[in-house]
């Protein structure tokens, strides 16, 4: 593709904000989201703070993320929530932006902390992945060419899912597939209060 | 006998001969155990309970207490040594707790909230391991297993007495093993009993499926360090 | 069931604790031990196959499937690559026509990899069907394969002149003994053993044990326990039976010494196995001998033999009611059985595990009876002061390590071999004395002892409260990759552990993952720190000394040679940590999409 044709969706025009209330957001403490080789769960957990939310969207407001629909980090932020495990080579180029610009980044849910669900095909040498998914698939359209995703556009898929922290470093953890709802806020509500983040054992969880 | 020791500096009258582990939960203080059941033959093999015995790293379930020991429990240093051992057992096999029948039930599990585990600081290592599911009654997940050697020692074929579980290979190379036919002789309750004393997901009960809800399950109902207190775990 | 099997559990009454013996039985009848042999042996013995298999699959040198008809095992160990190692391994692939662990199609060769096999002084070595060929090169490969070939047996090409596996004539023909110094306390000639063990019987055992106390004597195989309080101990424990163990597992690299001892001067070992046996109140010994030892055996057991015949083991000794009689039992290539729990497990057929300690096998050791484990040198050091009195001994060495011990040496020096010292040598002693000019790095002990800098240790002396070296002795001079050598040691630690306590055998291979990291260039000072944080968990946590040993090269050396782990180190540029390997992660897709598409295509 030409190179002059490409637009990137955050160089289209948008609305911008009412200045008054873009001051009130520039003052309270940026979180940006992402999330990478997982479900999303961690995000609809982060909603799960449900009353919690209100007080913590006092102090902290959310640039980029997949519920404010900003694709670009706008600005340096605080704060790095990354849900999901790194299983891309565009995983790996976004979280190394998310660590470039954001002070802490905390890897939440078990695929960033640890690969999660999605690493299971750790096991298997990618290689038979792509045999299974692709060239031996029931699915495959009879006679067709046999192949398996390969373009310059389609990002190159990692020898392993990798947790977030064999990647860059990462400063907190919360684990859980999902995390509950009270363990993220608990973590946040430290950060944002600048008190010691720590995730008691009644709300650690694992699954 | 009774012999004076002190556990974290507090002065205790225990009894000589019984084990620190069993004195200090006597006492009110918590040491994870994961390898550990009570009456059993000591096996001494996952060392989740080190402790500072004076001025040297034990582990307190192979030790009995003696007149004038001084027992470092909760020190930061050895403290972070039994976290990290836990998580070494994290990171060697492959434990996807959301997918595990043995979630909210896995002693393992439990002691990693103890600990305050978040993270392995060893990498993950995915090693493959192959699932054997040759017996009729049991499920041998063995990407979860820890080596406690629990079943190795403790499960008999009740006619012959001959183990039914067994390690193969030694070191990296090892792997628990099933004999297919004596598990297969294994009554109802004798298969539950084994994957009740499995500290993992690893033994697993094929005629159980998930029956708890999520919220109810043994160690949300109450966590291993209150069973261990109050000396109704293992 | 199978008829040479039932023999077999005839053999050994059908008694589960002689499991080693019925493997190795069974394995140089038929060349391994087949899926029907397990089955009858778990019949014959109430065990279930697999638990037969627990102790069979334990050990490097059983084999559960063909090995070929002749088992070539060739040493590589860190000394053995110093040589021409490579041109004799790749020589050994050519000629047999396979790969290092595997087998040709013709099933005549099994090649595969051993850990020291106690002949650090001349390797490169390999063991070929129980014999050994030492100072390898590529002609003897070529020369040693083509006679196994033509139908010749690898005994007749080590022993071409016949001596009889009996009598010293065979091991000599084999292996040379290189003793580099004159008898102080040990390879005494021409001892009169019946005069002296009458000499012994005439005293009370609390004699005996109060002159091995009054010498000093501590243990020689590293843990320097004094030998006369491991024996009162023996004498005052309770049990219906006592045993006498020598320790002839001698695994730990670098080390032959005992090797030597058992070949040049078997019968002060076994005397002092006896004295021993008498000290405690025992009547049975057993001589635990190590696989990589086995052409020693028949003339050890001709040397047992030897006492038999002249009284001195039996009924009745020397006309006493004094009674002792001693076994051999081969091991199968475990490094661990050389702790003495293991090797007391190994001894009664189960896997070389080491055991909870407490209890100490001087309390319940050999099922379950008072033991007592001893190094073979501090048996045959025993038989000595036995004869000549613990003045003489401790007469010599310093105040606090009496006596002299044995140091196996090899690497960069002019004379490897067997150097007799006195405690309280020094370092550059040792070194002038075995010709070591350009050393620069002394590995003693083995990989789980101590890094010594020739430069900053050269004036330390060998004793228990410095230097108290287990009898392995490696150089290297300032040529050699110690990075390199601390990777192997490592390895050797992970391939070795048993695999029971979490933190060695989980704990090993991130340690040797970190070593390799930095050896490659992508470690940076926190994977320094964390190794040494994680050598603590080790140290600290294993449960037995092969555990608390394998962060030792490691550790040893980053206090020795601070240097050459620095220069190795990165600094983070940019986002991406310095471990993360951008090449690694990215590789496998493009190879998938070659092998899966493009190949496909073609």
């Amino acid at each position: 593709m030409n190179e002059e044709t490409v637009i990137f969706s955050h160089e289209l025009p948008a609305t911008p904000w009412n200045p008054e209330k873009q001051d009130i957001e520039d003052a309270k403490i940026q979180v940006a989201m992402i999330g990478f080789c997982g479900c999303w769960g961690c995000h609809l957990s982060f909603l799960d703070m449900d009353e919690e939310l209100l007080g913590l969207l006092e102090k902290v407001t959310i640039t980029r993320s997949s519920f404010t629909d900003l694709k670009r980090i706008p600005h340096h932020c605080t704060i790095g929530f990354i849900e999901g495990g790194i299983a891309n080579d565009e995983n790996i180029e976004v979280l190394e932006h998310y660590r470039e610009n954001c002070d802490i980044l905390i890897s939440v849910g078990a695929c960033a902390v640890w690969g999660g669900t999605p690493a299971m095909r750790n096991v298997v040498p990618l290689e038979e992945c792509f045999r299974e998914a692709y060239i031996d698939s029931p699915t495959a359209v009879p006679g067709a060419k046999k192949t398996i995703p390969y373009h310059n556009d389609i990002p190159k898929i990692t020898t392993k899912v990798m947790p977030c922290h064999e990647v860059v470093k990462m400063d907190y953890f919360i684990p859980g597939c999902p995390p509950d709802g009270q363990a993220i806020f608990k973590v946040l509500n430290d950060l944002v209060n600048g008190s010691e983040v720590d995730l008691p054992a009644d709300v650690n969880r694992y699954d | 006998m009774i012999v004076k020791i002190t556990i974290d500096g507090q002065a205790i009258n225990a009894r000589e001969g019984d084990t620190i582990v069993d004195v200090a939960a006597q006492n009110g203080v918590y040491i994870p155990t994961l390898c550990y059941t009570k009456g059993k033959p000591c096996l001494g093999t996952c060392r989740t309970c080190s402790v500072n015995v004076d001025g040297r790293v034990m582990a307190a379930c192979t030790i009995p207490v003696r007149e004038g020991m001084e027992i470092d429990v909760n020190g930061a240093e050895i403290t972070d040594m039994r976290k990290a051992l836990v998580e070494l057992l994290f990171s060697e096999g492959n434990h996807n707790c959301p997918s595990c029948e043995k979630s909210g039930r896995c002693e393992l599990q439990a002691t990693g909230y103890e600990v305050d585990m978040m993270v392995s600081r060893f990498p993950y290592r995915f090693t493959p391991r192959v699932v054997d599911h040759a017996s009729k009654t049991i499920w041998l997940e063995r990407d979860r297993c820890i080596f406690c050697q629990r079943c190795v020692e403790f499960v008999r074929d009740k006619e012959t007495d001959q183990k039914i579980f067994s390690i193969k290979g030694r070191g990296t190379q090892a792997s628990i093993e099933i004999d297919v036919d004596l598990a297969n002789k294994m009554s109802a309750n004798q298969v539950c009993e084994a994957s009740d004393l499995c500290p993992v997901g690893c033994i697993i009960d094929k005629t159980q499926g998930f029956d708890v809800p999520i919220g109810k399950r043994k160690f949300e109902v109450k966590t291993i360090r209150e069973r261990a207190l109050e000396g109704t775990h293992r | 069931m199978n008829k040479k099997i039932q023999v077999l559990l005839e053999k050994y009454n059908s008694d589960k604790t002689r499991l080693m013996d019925m493997l190795w039985d069974v394995q140089n009848q038929q060349g391994y031990i087949s899926e029907e042999a397990v089955t009858s042996l778990a019949e014959g013995l109430n065990m279930s196959p697999l638990d037969i298999r627990e102790t069979l699959s334990f050990y490097h040198f059983f084999k559960d499937r063909p090995f070929g008809q002749h088992k070539i095992y060739l040493c590589n160990t860190v000394i053995a690559k110093m040589g021409n190692y490579e041109e004799v391994r790749a020589t050994l692939e050519q000629e047999t026509n396979t790969s290092f662990g595997n087998v040709d199609d013709s099933g005549t060769f099994g090649l595969g990899d051993a850990n020291c096999i106690g002949l650090s002084d001349q390797e490169p070595a390999m063991m070929v069907d129980h014999v050994v060929f030492t100072k390898l090169t590529a002609e003897k490969v070529i020369n040693v394969i083509s006679q196994l070939k033509q139908g010749k047996t690898a005994v007749e090409i080590a022993n071409p002149e016949g001596a009889d596996s009996k009598y010293s004539a065979y091991i000599n023909a084999m292996v040379a003994e290189n003793i580099r110094t004159e008898s102080k306390v040990m390879f005494k000639a021409g001892r009169d053993y019946k005069a002296i063990q009458k000499a012994c019987l005439d005293k009370h055992p609390e004699q005996v044990i109060m002159t091995i106390t009054e010498s000093n004597l501590k243990g020689r195989g590293g843990a320097g326990f004094p030998t006369g309080l491991k024996w009162k101990m023996g004498h005052d424990a309770e049990g219906a039976e006592k045993y006498v163990i020598c320790n002839a597992d001698e695994g730990e690299p670098g080390t032959f010494k005992d090797r030597v001892l058992l070949s040049h001067s078997p019968k002060d070992v076994l005397l002092g196995m006896i004295a021993a046996a008498y000290a405690i109140g025992s009547r049975h010994g057993i001589l635990y001998l190590r696989a990589e030892y086995w052409y020693l055996k028949d003339y050890l057991q001709q040397q047992i033999q030897d006492f038999r015949d002249e009284g001195l083991l039996g009924k009745q000794i020397l006309g006493t009611a004094f009674e002792f009689d001693i076994r051999i039992q081969m091991g199968a290539g475990a490094y661990v059985c050389g702790d003495e729990t293991a090797l007391i497990e190994s001894c009664e057929g189960k896997r070389g595990t080491p055991r909870v300690k407490p209890p100490y096998p001087i309390q319940q050791g050999y099922l379950g009876m008072p033991t007592s484990v001893n190094n073979v040198e501090t048996l045959a050091i025993a038989s000595r002061i036995v004869e000549e009195g613990s003045a003489w001994f401790s007469a010599m060495g310093t105040d606090e390590s009496t006596g002299t011990r044995l140091l196996s040496v090899s690497g960069d020096c002019d004379k490897p071999g067997i150097y007799e010292i006195e405690w309280g040598t020094t370092l550059n002693e040792v070194l002038s004395m075995i010709g070591a000019v350009n050393a620069k790095y002394v590995q003693i002990s083995g990989p789980a002892g101590d890094s010594l800098s020739v430069s900053k240790d050269g004036e330390r002396k060998f004793c228990y409260s410095d230097l108290s070296c287990n009898g392995s002795l490696m150089v290297f001079d300032n040529t050699r990759d110690i990075l390199g050598i601390v990777r192997d040691y490592t390895e050797f630690f992970v391939e070795e552990s048993c695999g029971i306590c979490v933190p060695c055998r989980a704990g090993g291979v991130d340690l040797q993952h970190k070593m390799e990291r930095i050896i490659d260039g992508r470690g940076c000072q926190q994977d320094l720190d964390e190794i040494i944080q994680w050598s603590k968990l080790l140290k600290g946590t294993s449960r037995c000394g092969l555990g608390t040993a394998a962060p030792n090269p490691i550790l040893a050396t980053l206090d020795k040679f601070p240097e050459i782990y620095q220069e190795k180190l990165i600094e983070q540029k940019g986002p991406l940590l310095p471990s993360f390997n951008m090449e690694e992660a990215m590789s496998a897709h493009d190879l998938a999409y070659k092998h899966l598409v493009q190949e496909d295509a073609e």
